[in-house]
């Protein structure tokens, strides 16, 4: 229903969505929002604030009886304002910023030529005692009575002439406004019980008086301004001067007026065009207006002095009449002076001043001056208590129009002086509203004060907006004017109209049309929410966790990419939409421009990173380069051809777990293209939008290609609000804005108290973020431990009813959905048709099934029917099974009891082309579910207490930090460590990248657990055996040194094994003391210094992404850099060369890489195929390379070669045998989700942490082992789990011990037990089933999908097939 | 997004395709359904590791003993796609359907008719 349409932020932009809209389908919450800015400037611009962007929208849906609804809260008069109103509003509107405004005039005139305004039903308040008379039945007086009429309140308008309409209808001619389209909208005011008295004025026989005394209630005085104002020149009185509003007047309402054959006219406004256009329509031969200013001054609408001219009037600028030249009485000639502007006066226009010696004379035989009106006050001047302003105006409040006389109120141009017609009627409508609390006794001030707002929010014109042009309106052509007042502007055709009303840009957001609140069937959406509006919420909390997020880099500030003006350059965020199934192009690759299925695709890597000239953000985004590899893999099994997909980047940057393997298959196996290149221009092709890309290759040859679609892989940036919100909290920033943490409390911010978590402490992946989340949960839930559980409340859930003996009695409910359902289905011969299958006990439909009303309803039926089974026949189970099921459980129910048949995602929403066939679809699913809910059987769900002391196997920082974390809340804590001492790898570091000492964090570690209560260390242990399962393991330990040993109980494990230094085979590693690795140069600086080193090269990707371990081994890249700045900080004279093959410096480890480089550490990169030589002939040290820029072999000096050697994973290999645990390849444990589930072993209640998970820094293990703790603790923090039911069970009577399920089943639960028969723990099964369909001899079941239920939906289905 | 479908197919939903049992399958052209298609999660992405492949074998099986009875292997299919392919869902709907119609109904419905008649 919603008429806004918007770019969807979810697809890029890429389609649109409505003001009413849920972010995606998957969106938490799934609830719908209503997006909403300030009121737009065209509403605030309108006098009587109509709502326009409302009404526009209406008239672009083709609405016009809704459009009408909308103008007419307002305005009674939508035809005649349609024609006559001046829009203010168009020139606030903001399309002026792009091309033209919105013609929004017109597009209230369609409406009101489109539907007959006198057919809108007006809401009217049940209609009151009290009657109002109104003086005048102008715009303003109209306006009164009606909205007077509108809250029950009748009037009597009084018209001193003949016709109503006031300067409507003698003012304006008709060639602008025909008669019959104010009569039609006078009547639909008088429709609704309004009276209008005709040539009835106040005078002597009717005063103010007389009408209190008659029994109105109040006065509303809207005579408007109808006196000419004299020119004030000789010859004024001769016969043929006329006023402009006197001509007006008797030619509205004679249709007839005396015409000269030469008529000047006097004025610049919109009465003296008027004059002047009726005058050559009534014959005149020449008709002169003469304007004492320039045309710029002219008051009058330029549409209007266009036509004008066209119709043949000639306007004299900066003339001024000086005399009426007078013969016989009459008119003869006038005489005329030219006029040059001075000094701007009180308007702010340049006062026009008499240039002497410039008088001229002008035939004419008439002359009718049309330079202002004032208010005829004559028949006003004795009411008591009204006072006038020096212009002539009636005096009253600005905001009630009340007057200085009690029940008299005032307003129009008698009030405001000669004005446009919408300010009156809106005068009018403010009045209706004193009046209405003048009656009441209220204040009639109170809450109508608007304050202004300053700083309105709209929506953004949008970049990418086309120009588009203004509807033409059609017109008659001058020819076809003469002689006669039809209407000239024709109005627009519907097609002109409604793509007009399009060109709005809807800066308000929302409309306000309220088309949703009239289509919420359930009422969830009313006036009320519709006036919801930010709110300030007060929160008491212990802690804060920020995880704002990031922003898309936007790369229009590129001027290179052009990338607002070339529809196939986009951004990989754009990308991925078009490659998702659920995105605008579902999932079909084409490019945007022309809809074509590309043939080749190119990326450009580090957009908005690792550039500081045009981006401003040296560090790297971390993530693009592994989306991009990821982006052209996808393409190319998208793509129905053939596919060539290059990516252009400057280092490849897969330093995640698992990351390289998948960078050696894109290039191996799909053939997706690396080069190493940044692009410096790309050309694009006007004709066909293919985009001509230049580079230079490694070799430096320049290369030219063109490509059909470019990817810019942009970067991640902390946005503008974030940085303000991290003011607000008082946090450091780090110089890339990220939020500053420190390597050992990754993610403590500045403040105490306040976490941080995900790209906003600095960017990374959705696995790393996701590890991070639960850290900040760890930190924040070790400060709030003693609060654990003391706000929270446990439901109460009645005893359950054995149902078990009874016979089952099923009630069906069946949904419509509102009209989801219902619109397509017959939902009441689906619920006729339910109530006659078996077993039916009682059926019914609802509108919403899910309804608290209905649910409510649902319990009594159940007990009333004394309902043993429960069929709802609405949506998905997936969404709505637990709500029924609660319902259930609340009458003593067992819960799965219960089926639910999808009517509306699985039929009326995939049929409704189709309703019959819909229908009997229905009736199927029904009968299907009232036949296996016959034959459910009631579960129960086995509790099992929770053993709360933890395990943590290893003690280095990943072990450590795991075990403070869980100790500090609370949780008792076994850790056990191999070796004599805690700490492990970081036992031989010295410093992080940071500068930051580790020996001293680690003694600080190590003495907080020792003193730990709640922790105890069993160092110099094995383990050597481990059963039981989630919430109830034992482990066996063999304990040093007296190695006896010991069983130990606990409800979860933490794996934190870790990993070690790799020893080097390469490189002559181990044949000279000249050779190290990064660590042992780490300990040789502590030790040594540097003084004695000239040169000191370093070997990168050492035992890493070879064939032997072919993945990146994430930490090497900074090892070397961090102790080549060591070095260059120990001896600045030190030559040291890294040789390198990518630079990994992530995220804002970037930094450091520039100030290396900065510092003159020497950066070669060589090829995986061609490793550096070392020799070491004659006793000297030196390294052999292939430089890749100037192409030949260099050798390098050595006083030390510095091997960066990979990470191995320690002791997995027995680990997993004794526990179970996956591992991949390379040797690290397998998480059980690599994104979602980073930190859980798919074995339930064991977590692993840090280097056993993976490479990684101090930093990363920190978190992870927070992480692990916050999973570990969201367990143990529980005093019983309950297991879900639906298990398999095994009939022993039936088993054959085959063995088959045993070897089937994916987790190794079943067993043979002691009685020969296969025996399965419920505790372990995962309840898929597997072993159940595998059984030959049919002794396996799953609970709730048992094969009799399974069958019974076949036979149910299939009944009378045969 | 609500995409269009054939309207001739009905779904019972099952915790995996692991579960399919051959005699399920089989069950059901006893009963007179003229196809069955089974629709599990991507090769690789089972959440219980194994399921839709265990699923595989036996739809190949009941292909199999179809073909051998007479009743036509094609009327007995797998398919494998994720939650998030809604047009590949309809895809394999508008297939099925097309197989099943250029088949024509299950021949134990057709004797059945004639033995009545």
């Amino acid at each position: 229903m919603c008429p806004v349409e918007l770019p969807s932020e979810y697809d890029q932009g890429l389609a649109t969505r409505k003001a009413v809209y849920k972010q995606y389908a998957q969106a938490i919450p799934g609830a719908f929002t209503i997006q909403k800015g300030d009121k737009a400037p065209c509403r605030l611009a309108c006098p009587a604030g109509l709502n326009v962007q409302g009404y526009v929208q209406m008239v672009k849906e083709g609405k016009y009886k809704e459009a009408l609804e909308i103008i007419m809260e307002d305005l009674p008069l939508p035809g005649v304002l349609g024609r006559i109103c001046p829009h203010g509003c168009e020139e606030a509107c903001r399309r002026c910023d792009k091309d033209e405004p919105v013609a929004i005039r017109d597009l209230k005139r369609l409406a009101a030529d489109r539907f007959d305004p006198r057919h809108i039903e007006v809401r009217c308040s049940p209609p009151r005692a009290e009657r109002v008379a109104i003086i005048g039945s102008g715009p303003a007086g109209l306006s009164a009575a009606y909205h007077l009429v509108k809250k029950g309140i009748r009037s009597t308008i009084f018209e001193a002439l003949p016709q109503p309409g006031g300067m409507l209808r003698v003012g304006i001619p008709e060639h602008r406004l025909p008669r019959n389209i104010l009569d039609r909208e006078i009547e639909l005011i008088t429709n609704l019980g309004v009276e209008i008295k005709t040539n009835t004025s106040l005078c002597a026989d009717l005063t103010v008086d007389d009408l209190f005394g008659k029994g109105y209630k109040a006065v509303y005085l809207a005579t408007g301004s109808h006196k000419g104002i004299g020119l004030g020149i000789p010859g004024e009185k001769a016969r043929g001067v006329q006023q402009g509003v006197e001509f007006l007047r008797e030619l509205n309402l004679t249709g007839r007026a005396k015409v000269g054959t030469k008529v000047a006219v006097i004025g610049g406004g919109n009465v003296a065009i008027d004059v002047a256009r009726s005058a050559v329509r009534l014959g005149a031969e020449e008709v002169t207006i003469l304007y004492r200013r320039t045309r710029a001054e002219m008051p009058a609408w330029e549409e209007e002095r266009v036509e004008a001219e066209a119709e043949g009037v000639k306007i004299n600028y900066l003339s001024a009449p000086q005399e009426v030249l007078v013969e016989d009485g009459k008119v003869a000639a006038l005489r005329c002076i030219r006029m040059e502007l001075g000094e701007p006066d009180s308007s702010g226009r340049r006062r026009p001043i008499p240039v002497p010696g410039t008088e001229y004379e002008i035939n004419a035989d008439q002359v009718i001056p049309a330079i202002g009106q004032v208010p005829d006050l004559s028949a006003l001047e004795d009411i008591e208590g009204l006072s006038f302003s020096r212009w002539g105006t009636v005096e009253a409040d600005t905001i009630t129009y009340a007057t200085g006389r009690d029940g008299v109120f005032a307003g129009g141009d008698l009030h405001t002086g000669p004005w446009i017609a919408i300010g009156a009627v809106a005068a009018g409508r403010e009045a209706a509203e004193s009046i209405l609390r003048y009656l009441d006794g209220r204040d009639m001030t109170e809450g109508r004060r608007a304050a202004p707002n300053e700083h309105p929010v709209y929506r953004p014109v949008p970049d990418k907006e086309p120009r588009k042009e203004r509807g033409k309106m059609p017109t008659l052509s001058p020819r076809e004017r003469q002689g006669n007042f039809n209407e000239v502007e024709l109005g627009y055709d519907e097609i002109t109209g409604r793509e007009e009303a399009g060109r709005c840009l809807n800066c308000g957001y929302c409309c306000e049309c309220y088309q949703c609140v009239a289509a919420c069937g359930p009422h969830a959406i009313t006036l009320e929410t519709h006036r919801e509006t930010t709110r300030k919420v007060e929160l008491k909390v212990g802690s804060v966790i920020l995880a704002p997020g990031f922003a898309v880099f936007d790369p229009s500030r590129y001027k290179t990419y052009d990338y607002l003006n070339r529809p196939n350059i986009i951004t990989s965020l754009e990308f991925e939409r078009i490659l998702s199934a659920s995105g605008p192009t579902m999932g079909h690759l084409v490019r945007p421009s022309d809809g074509k299925e590309p043939r080749n695709i190119a990326w450009l890597q580090c957009v908005g990173s690792r550039d500081v000239n045009r981006a401003d953000h040296g560090y790297c985004s971390s993530v693009c380069c592994m989306y991009a590899i990821k982006e052209a893999i996808i393409s190319k099994e998208h793509a129905k051809k053939e596919l060539d997909c290059a990516i252009f980047f400057m280092d490849m940057r897969t330093h995640g777990k698992d990351f390289e393997r998948y960078y050696d298959t894109a290039r191996e196996k799909h053939g997706v293209r690396f080069i190493r290149s940044r692009v410096h221009s790309i050309d694009s092709l006007c004709d066909t939008g293919d985009l001509v890309l230049k580079y230079a290759s490694e070799e430096g040859e320049v290369i030219e290609e063109t490509f059909d679609m470019v990817v810019l892989s942009v970067g991640m940036e902390t946005p503008k609000s974030t940085v303000e919100l991290a003011q607000t909290l008082g946090l450091s920033l780090t110089e890339g804005k990220f939020c500053a943490t420190h390597p050992f409390t990754p993610v403590s911010t500045s403040r105490e108290g306040i976490y941080v978590c995900g790209v906003f402490q600095g960017p990374k992946d959705i696995p790393q973020c996701v590890t991070e989340a639960s850290a900040a949960a760890c930190a924040a839930a070790v400060d709030l431990s003693s609060a654990r559980w003391t706000q929270t409340k446990s439901k109460e859930i009645p005893e359950e009813v054995d149902v078990s003996s009874q016979e089952p009695r099923i009630g069906v409910f069946v949904c419509n959905c509102g009209t989801n359902i219902g619109g397509i289905i017959e939902v009441p011969s689906l619920a006729q048709y339910a109530s006659i299958l078996p077993h039916v006990v009682y059926a019914e439909q609802n509108l919403f099934t899910c309804a608290q009303d209905t649910q409510d309803r649902m319990k009594q039926l159940i007990r009333e029917h004394k309902l043993n089974r429960v069929v709802v026949a609405a949506c998905t189970p997936r969404t709505h099974e637990p709500l029924f099921q609660e319902t259930m459980q609340a009458c003593g129910l067992n819960k799965f009891l219960f089926e639910m048949a999808n009517i509306r995602n699985q039929d009326s929403w995939v049929h409704s082309g189709d309703p019959a066939s819909a229908t009997d679809k229905a009736k199927d699913l029904v009968r299907m579910a009232v036949a296996r809910a016959a034959l459910l059987k009631p579960l129960s769900a086995k509790r099992i207490p929770v053993n709360k002391r933890a395990l943590v196997v290893g003690g280095g920082v990943a072990g450590m930090t795991s075990a403070l974390s869980l100790g500090d809340q609370g949780f008792e804590v076994i850790l056990v460590e191999k070796e004599p001492r805690l700490g492990g790898a970081a036992l031989d570091l010295t410093h992080t990248i940071e500068g930051v000492r580790i020996p001293e964090y680690l003694l600080g570690l190590e003495a907080r657990i020792a003193g730990h209560e709640k922790i105890q260390v069993l160092t110099e242990s094995l383990i050597v055996g481990f059963s039981g399962f989630k919430g109830n393991f034992t482990t066996e330990v063999m304990v040093g040194p007296g190695m006896y040993e010991r069983k130990i109980d606990h409800g979860v494990v933490i794996m934190a094994t870790g990993a070690s230094e790799y020893k080097p085979t390469e490189y002559r590693y181990g044949e000279d003391r000249r050779i190290l690795t990064q660590i042992e140069l780490g300990k040789r600086l502590e030790e040594k210094g540097a003084e004695d080193l000239n040169h000191v090269v370093m070997i990168q990707c050492v035992g890493s992404r070879n064939e032997a371990f072919p993945n990146c081994s994430r930490i090497c890249c900074q090892s070397a850099i961090k102790n080549a700045l060591h070095i260059k900080h120990l001896n600045p004279e030190t030559e040291v060369s890294i040789l390198y093959r990518d630079i990994r410096t992530y995220g804002e480890l970037e930094y450091y890489y520039r100030q290396a480089r900065r510092e003159g550490v020497r950066f070669f990169r060589f090829h995986r195929d061609e490793p550096p030589q070392v020799s070491t002939r004659d006793g000297g040290l030196s390294v052999t390379f292939k430089d890749h820029v100037l192409q030949r072999n260099l050798r390098l000096k050595a006083d030390l070669l510095v091997l960066s050697a990979g990470v191995r994973p320690s002791d997995t290999e027995e680990s997993a045998a004794i526990f179970k645990l996956p591992r991949n390849p390379d040797g690290y444990f397998m998480e059980a989700h690599v994104k979602l589930r980073p930190v859980d072993m798919t074995n339930e209640g064991i977590y692993v942490c840090g280097t056993a998970h993976g490479p990684k820094l101090i930093s990363e293990a920190v978190s992870q082992a927070m992480a692990a703790s916050s999973r570990a603790a969201v367990f143990l923090s529980q005093s019983e789990i309950s297991l879900s039911p639906v298990t398999a069970k095994v009939d022993g009577e039936r088993c054959a011990s085959c063995l088959i399920c045993v070897r089937v089943c994916p987790y190794g639960v079943p067993h043979i037990s002691k009685e020969g028969v296969s025996e399965i723990d419920e505790a372990l099964c995962r309840g898929c089933g597997i072993c159940a369909a595998e059984c030959p001899a049919k002794a396996i079941e799953l609970s709730w999908y048992e094969d009799a239920q399974v069958m019974s939906k076949v036979d149910a289905l299939l009944e009378g097939v045969l | 997004m609500r995409l269009q479908y054939p309207s001739g197919i009905r779904i019972i939903c099952l915790p995996c395709t692991g579960k399919v049992d051959l005699l399920h399958l089989l069950h059901c052209f006893e009963k007179g359904a003229d196809g069955v298609y089974v629709v599990g999660c991507l090769e690789g992405a089972c959440q219980f590791n194994t399921g839709n492949l265990r699923a595989r074998k036996r739809v190949a099986l009941a292909q199999e003993i179809l073909e051998k009875i007479g009743l036509g292997g094609d009327r007995v299919q797998m398919y494998n796609l994720s939650s998030s392919e809604a047009p590949r869902f309809v895809q394999i709907a508008e297939e099925m359907t097309q197989k099943i119609l250029k088949l024509g109904p299950n021949p134990i419905k057709l004797a059945r008719r004639k033995m009545a008649a």
